[in-house]
């Protein structure tokens, strides 16, 4: 009788093990975030961060009018200042249409970019811009809820961040809608994002 | 009316100074600019083009300015799935008549360690060194943190 029960909670263990394991390559935090890979919906996602006015934020906070979301550093010379200029020129073309889209800036260096650093820089930018930072635990689950990527690389500097540098886009309802490339064309940019916009059925506001 | 003597030596001339001038005044630079700083502590970038108008390559080697302790040309690199990385680029060969473009989301000088904040309307000297020994130097503008291009 009692090695049926080690037998039975062996048996238990293993299945248990299996389907841990399985959630851990297909869902969780072992999941691939290779090419290809969809983003969560927003509702699905599940990190907590802090605005660059103090404010606690994560995925919630997004749902109810589309967002345009991306990652960077402040550390960056090149491509984020390119990604955050550029997404201020497409804002500037939204005009007043750009208030009922949340634009997010997350950092992926938590070491450098505090709250106050987030608030100064985006501050050179369009001024719907919101800059999130957060501790690694959370960036690493935004990271693996937009099925992107980063990784800390050492230079002669001290250290840079190779990032996925496209610019998400969700509906109002935080379904993922699509991507722009750091290196498509600007003018399929603003269309995109009207697109991601007029998903809800232009209703949102 | 020139003599065929005349015509000659001016070829010859020509020819040698050809020769000899695979050097700095072959090296225009077009369309610098560069984004202010926040502070000292990120690194700066400065943007160019750098056209060789000579008959043959030059190889920009290092750079060297008063601004920053150590500046680099990086290159960033886009992959497949969106991931941006960044990595020294190693000597850049500029070939004859050929034009290498310094700007946003490739090549770039990246100017490491600031020795001052680059500040918007100010400009500063960059000299780009080349692997015969010559230098060339560019004024660079500065412009605002969210800039986009040369001129705006």
């Amino acid at each position: 009788m009692r090695r049926l029960t080690i037998l039975a909670a062996a048996v238990v263990g293993a299945v248990a093990f299996t389907l841990v394991l399985g959630w851990w390559q297909v869902d969780g935090p072992g999941a691939d975030t290779a090419r290809g890979a969809r983003p969560l919906a927003l509702s699905n996602m599940d990190f907590a961060l802090t605005d660059h006015e103090g404010n606690d934020v994560g995925p919630q906070s997004l749902l109810g009018q589309p967002s345009l979301v991306f990652f960077g550093f402040t550390y960056c010379p090149d491509v984020c200042p390119t990604t955050l200029a550029d997404i201020s020129g497409w804002l500037d073309e939204l005009g007043a249409d750009a208030g009922r889209l949340n634009t997010v800036f997350i950092t992926v260096d938590p070491e450098r970019d505090t709250v106050a650093a987030m608030a100064e820089y985006v501050g050179y930018f369009h001024e719907a811009i919101r800059g999130w930072a957060g501790p690694l635990l959370e960036i690493e689950r935004a990271v693996a809820g937009f099925r992107a990527s980063f990784e800390k690389v050492p230079t002669s500097d001290g250290y840079t961040i190779n990032h996925t540098a496209s610019v998400f886009l969700f509906d109002a309802e935080g379904r993922f809608v699509t991507t722009i490339d750091y290196h498509e064309p600007r003018e399929f940019a603003v269309p995109k994002i009207r697109r991601a916009m007029g998903a809800d059925g232009e209703g949102a506001t | 009316m020139k003599s065929m003597f005349q015509i000659i030596v001016m070829a010859t001339l020509t020819a040698m100074a050809g020769l000899a001038s695979a050097g700095p005044e072959d090296i225009v630079v077009g369309d610098p600019w560069s984004r202010a700083s926040i502070g000292t502590s990120r690194p700066g970038v400065a943007y160019m083009t750098i056209r060789n108008t000579g008959d043959s390559a030059m190889t920009l080697t290092g750079l060297r300015t008063e601004v920053a302790a150590m500046p680099q040309v990086h290159r960033t690199a886009t992959d497949d799935s969106g991931v941006s990385s960044m990595a020294p680029a190693g000597d850049i060969e500029i070939a004859p008549a050929g034009t290498v473009a310094l700007e946003p989301g490739s090549l770039h000088a990246m100017l490491m360690k600031l020795n001052r904040p680059l500040i918007e309307a100010e400009s500063y000297s960059l000299i780009l060194i080349f692997g015969d020994g010559s230098e060339v130097a560019v004024t660079v503008p500065v412009l605002g943190v969210g800039a986009r291009g040369p001129e705006e």
